[in-house]
């Protein structure tokens, strides 16, 4: 089947160059480079999992509003999933992200992935900042009276209230995940586009002088 | 295996079968079963919030006082400045900079009305109050100042400083009125009106019953006791025995360490610094000697330690 358009649109040129920078056997691939072969590797795969079991049990949170927690053991339960589901998040992803310093893995024109990552990582603190805000309990009191002063003296308070718990929870549930499962999916999309990043040394040898492992 | 038309050839070979999909779905079982187990051992905290009413009840000494310093202004709010009121010489500064100042008052409070007298006005059937108010309000800023700094000095020479053990003076009707605040915050009144001050039904903005509670020693007090204090590196803690914010070690580090720990412009320091190493991370690819290090760590020979095995085993490989 011929993905060439029939006769010159803006939909045609967009399918031909979506469809030619990122080819469907290279969006999921059935095989990786033979280096790809660590353990390393499965913490990228994992903080998207964790990414995607808080998102889940957010949005059951959501579905009975913001207070349900506090009166319901199931509510309690969902939100003990949404914070361990987090927890689990940070953790793979902190290993993902020293792994990924550790190879270098900006390398071959690998930049924007490396970035797209940081900058996820670094909104990934900001989300959970305003999860422990909007958690209605002594918690939230506590971390928005002492982070305002910080936030206040970047001038950054003046829009970012912190103690206006209704601006919290919007940015909480709606802003910041839209940004974050954004960045995640250009991130990944990345990935797939450079594919993983070879080992120091391995694209100088010729490759029919390569080993697998 | 040999590249199709179009793909992007990334690398030359050799290759192995790999199938992500499968990897996302164990991943995917893996992490849910793993925070199912952890949250049904260990819950989530969520201890109760403070109320104006617990406030009043459990502490009335400090938070009468804490009402005194709103209206003598001494209380934190009430010399804050931006973004909630006007103070001269407040802010912090980076260099000659306060950005604090710079965005302005877009929040705007004043303690000694919205947390103190707005509240009272609406009390009704109240007849010594309703003079006590008026006599407030219809003194000059000097005369008002005098009676609340004059009562909060004797409040702090009371017994545990308990309004009713206050030797006489000249205090104005400001015993009255703050007495009557503690009445209108121990039957819970004060909660409501001071987040809708009257005006609001709906109300999700709780910018001025937390400041009048973070203004008081009380709420700090529960903090301490939940090791949450700044002193105790409380940013990374979590209350009762549950995980805390240990990403957090880097930003609450600095504050704990000369220059930032004596500095009074140590917020607005710390974060500059952290918004510098945090470019600094995001643009490492790019820097220097930086982007090098990992190469010369050699923490690689490890995660591709099979790859430069086989190509050791292999003739006249490169080994990296």
């Amino acid at each position: 089947m011929s993905l060439a358009p029939s006769e010159p649109s803006w939909t045609g040129a967009l399918r031909e160059r979506v469809a030619g920078a990122l080819p469907p056997e290279q969006l999921l691939p059935d095989r990786q480079p033979a280096y790809v072969r660590s353990w390393i590797y499965v913490f990228g795969v994992l903080t998207l999992a964790g990414l995607i079991c808080a998102i889940a049990s957010g949005a059951v949170l959501a579905l009975e509003g913001a207070a349900w927690w506090h009166t319901s053991s199931v509510g309690h339960f969902v939100n003990s999933l949404h914070l361990w589901s987090v927890e689990l998040f940070f953790f793979f992803m902190v290993i993902h992200l020293w792994g990924k310093f550790f190879m270098a893995a900006w390398r071959g024109k690998r930049a924007l992935t490396w970035i797209t990552g940081a900058v996820a990582f670094l909104g990934s603190i900001g989300t959970a900042f305003t999860g422990y805000l909007v958690q209605s309990n002594f918690d939230s009191q506590w971390i928005s009276t002492q982070a305002k002063d910080g936030i206040n003296a970047t001038g950054a308070g003046a829009w970012f209230n912190v103690l206006n718990a209704g601006q919290m929870l919007l940015w909480h549930v709606v802003l910041l995940p839209l940004v974050i499962s954004a960045l995640v999916a250009v991130h990944i999309v990345l990935v797939r586009r450079r594919g993983v990043v070879p080992p120091f040394g391995a694209e100088e040898i010729p490759p029919e002088r390569r080993v697998a492992p | 295996m040999s590249p199709t038309a179009g793909q992007q050839v990334h690398w030359a070979g050799p290759w192995r079968p790999y199938d992500i999909v499968k990897e996302f779905v164990i991943a995917l079982l893996v992490v849910a079963l793993l925070t199912v187990a952890l949250a049904a051992i260990f819950s989530s905290p969520d201890d109760k919030p403070l109320t104006l009413q617990r406030w009043a009840q459990a502490d009335p000494s400090d938070f009468v006082a804490t009402a005194v310093s709103e209206l003598d202004g001494t209380s934190a709010s009430s010399g804050y400045g931006a973004p909630y009121d006007h103070v001269a010489g407040t802010g912090q500064k980076l260099g000659p900079i306060s950005l604090e100042h710079a965005a302005g008052v877009r929040i705007p409070v004043d303690p000694a009305q919205d947390f103190v007298l707005t509240p009272l006005k609406a009390v009704p059937n109240d007849a010594a109050l309703a003079a006590a108010l008026s006599t407030y309000e219809g003194a000059g800023s000097s005369q008002q100042s005098a009676w609340a700094t004059n009562y909060g000095d004797a409040l702090s020479k009371a017994p545990n400083g308990d309004p009713a053990q206050v030797a006489s003076g000249d205090y104005g009707p400001v015993p009255t009125i703050v007495v009557s605040l503690l009445q209108l915050a121990r039957s819970g009144g004060l909660d409501g009106a001071l987040i809708s001050e009257g005006r609001q039904f709906y109300a999700s903005d709780y910018t001025k019953p937390l400041l009048f509670i973070a203004d008081g020693s009380y709420f700090a007090q529960l903090a301490s006791d939940q090791h949450l204090a700044g002193t105790q590196w409380g940013m990374m803690n979590e209350t009762g025995q549950y995980p805390g914010q240990a990403w957090l070690w880097l930003y609450t580090f600095w504050y704990q360490i000369k220059p930032f720990s004596t500095s009074s412009n140590a917020d607005v320091e710390v974060w500059a610094l952290m918004m510098i190493l945090t470019l600094g991370l995001i643009l490492l690819p790019f820097i220097p000697g930086l982007r090098s290090l990992p190469q010369r760590l050699g923490v690689h020979r490890l995660i591709w330690r099979d790859w430069y095995r086989a190509q050791d085993r292999g003739a006249g490989g490169r080994t990296g």
